[in-house]
């Protein structure tokens, strides 16, 4: 007898598509993950292709052109040292995603190893490493950065690491909160009574169950590093002269208030981005509990 | 109660000595030779050395730590390595600015989210809802030195209706002092009032599907009587938890609001501080911050064990 002939083609099920693609699918088709995803990919592309858009040089003084109004030939005017206000807003996108992305991904590295350590090894070396952090959650984000910028002078690869630095903790409680959790669970029982080393457990059964958790944690973490970077530009310790940077550009706008698209341009560009990354993580979050709806 | 009350104190205590040790040891970091701070580039050898002696730096670290701390704790945190005026002086003068641009800050946001909170709740579903739910979202996403620096272009250069930037003390003159906080504490008091409003909204939103509201309306209590005394009361405790918490955003956003309206607070005195390598006056400023933000989430844990009694059992 073939029963396998017996059954219709047609009625095999599809193979059920893997946990991060339906995540992924879930994010792009609410509104605020498209919205998100097409702001932050829009300016992945101008930082990318900045030599291509920009029409002038962010760094090129034109004394002939010092604070003109947005015109066809400079669509978001000039500076007070004639700079063609577009090309270093699109210039300034590479500086702000470069910091914000090395700032984040270490602070999420760094985070999420101390956060495993302590929730896993637990008792004297968890109490420990989590008073320290605490001490570090004491201190509002800005000031904490720039007390590390007093320290390592003003300058961006510092501000990329006082925020690093900043946004370690936030990571840290997170990942061993779920830690203490997952740890209980009966397969990580199983898989140490099956003796599998502590490295195995934590990268291979671990981890994986807490790092959605973590990127929504990141998403939002990058706009609050976005914030944080350009108010250290904005107050002088952050990206220094000529080096266009929005929150710079702000505080130089802010001098020249009457021309007002010196500091409006590079606000909008901070405040979209901003949206963006708050949007997708909302997004990101919702993907997730609809996920564990589902199982 | 007080077991929860002890716990919680013995916390913060462990948490203060960390914060203390970490706000010296970022401070004594700090590049440089500090007598230059104190005596200029030309002084001689001789000089520095008894700058050194003079104000304790020829002494190890952990020695330091230990008399600064002992200082700190009766009040004394030393003096301005620039103006060599006592730092306890240079905090009191300032605290008021900050704590009144803090006050008026969140009088703003309450007075601005919790209404919207509760017509968002209200309306839920309707374009009300998401026009109010749009702008919390975009008030959020607005960075604090941007936002000033729209209200000044708007309300100081282009309509002329308040001054942009300055300080008056309150009492010298308490309508010129108003009009010069009014956009600063706009400024803070919009991002906070969003938060306020969606948190406002899902209390609401929560509370008012409970048995006993539907109890409430059953007796025939009319609607304003069930949102206000019976809804609002209850939605109200997480509320108060999220401004007690946003304390630390809100001290970290008067520092660059501070710079934007020219006005003479911690946050400015802590950049001036770093711009002149003056050591003690960073110290000052931050530990005044920190412990501030410590107090408000001490006193915010309690309120909230006293408000709902599971908390502290």
């Amino acid at each position: 007898m073939n029963l396998a002939s017996n059954a219709p083609v047609t009625d095999i099920e599809p193979p059920p598509s893997r946990p991060w693609v339906i995540l992924v699918r879930r994010i792009a088709t609410s509104w605020q993950g498209a919205f998100g995803l097409t702001i932050l990919l829009m300016t992945v592309f101008l930082a990318l292709a900045a030599n291509l858009l920009a029409p002038y040089s962010p760094i090129d003084v034109n004394m002939d052109a010092i604070l003109t109004a947005p015109s066809a030939a400079h669509w978001f005017g000039t500076d007070e040292l004639g700079r063609d206000v577009y090309s270093r807003v699109v210039f300034g996108a590479r500086v702000s995603l470069q910091i914000v992305s090395a700032a984040v991904g270490l602070a999420l590295v760094a985070g999420s190893a101390i956060g495993l350590l302590s929730g896993w090894l637990g008792g004297a070396w968890d109490t420990v490493i989590m008073r320290a952090m605490d001490a570090l959650l004491a201190f509002p984000f800005l000031v904490l950065s720039l007390a590390i910028i007093a320290i390592l002078g003003p300058d961006l690869t510092n501000a990329m690491l006082a925020i690093a630095i900043t946004k370690t903790p936030g990571f840290a409680r997170l990942v061993r909160s779920e830690v203490l959790i997952i740890k209980h669970v009966d397969f990580v029982k199983a898989t140490v009574a099956l003796g599998a080393s502590d490295l195995r457990i934590v990268a291979y059964h671990i981890w994986p169950n807490v790092a959605g958790n973590v990127i929504v944690y990141g998403s939002l973490a990058a706009s609050q590093a976005l914030v944080t970077e350009s108010a250290l530009s904005f107050l002088g310790l952050g990206a220094q002269p000529p080096t266009p940077s929005w929150g710079s550009m702000i505080a130089t706008g802010m001098d020249f208030a009457a021309s007002w698209w010196c500091a409006f341009f590079p606000g909008l560009a901070i405040f979209l981005v901003v949206l963006a990354f708050n949007l997708l993580g909302d997004a990101c979050r919702d993907a997730l509990d609809a996920r564990l709806g589902e199982h | 109660m007080v077991r929860f009350l002890l716990s919680r104190l013995w916390q913060i205590a462990t948490v203060v000595l960390l914060v203390c040790a970490t706000i010296f040891i970022l401070t004594n970091l700090l590049p440089g030779d500090p007598t230059v701070t104190i005596l200029g580039e030309q002084a001689s050898a001789e000089q520095r050395a008894t700058a050194r002696r003079q104000y304790g730096l020829d002494r190890p670290a952990p020695v330091r730590f230990v008399l600064w701390l002992g200082n700190a704790f009766s009040g004394d945190l030393g003096r301005s390595l620039r103006s060599n005026e006592p730092v306890v002086q240079m905090l009191v003068a300032r605290i008021p600015v900050t704590l009144e641009l803090a006050a008026l800050s969140i009088l703003i946001a309450i007075a601005i989210g919790l209404p919207a909170g509760i017509i968002a709740a209200r309306a839920r579903g309707t374009w009300l809802d998401v026009v109010v739910s749009v702008l919390a979202m975009t008030s959020v996403a607005i960075p604090y030195f941007w936002m000033g620096i729209l209200l000044i272009m708007l309300f100081a250069l282009k309509l002329a209706w308040l001054p942009p930037s300055g300080y008056i003390p309150f009492f010298s003159d308490p309508v010129g002092n108003l009009r010069l906080m009014v956009l600063p504490a706009l400024t803070i008091g919009t991002a906070f009032a969003a938060l306020i409003m969606r948190q406002t909204r899902a209390s609401l939103l929560q509370v008012m599907s409970q048995d006993y509201i539907r109890s409430a309306r059953a007796k025939g209590l009319s609607e304003p009587v069930v949102l206000l005394r019976h809804g609002l009361r209850n939605a109200l405790i997480p509320v108060v938890t999220v401004i007690g918490l946003q304390i630390g955003a809100l001290l970290g956003g008067a520092v660059v609001t501070e710079t934007v309206f020219s006005l003479p607070g911690l946050g400015r005195m802590m950049v001036d501080g770093i711009f002149q390598r003056d050591f003690p006056v960073i110290q000052g400023a931050i530990l005044f911050i920190v412990l501030c933000v410590i107090a408000v989430n001490l006193f915010t844990d309690l309120l909230y064990a006293w408000l709902d009694p599971r908390v502290a059992a």
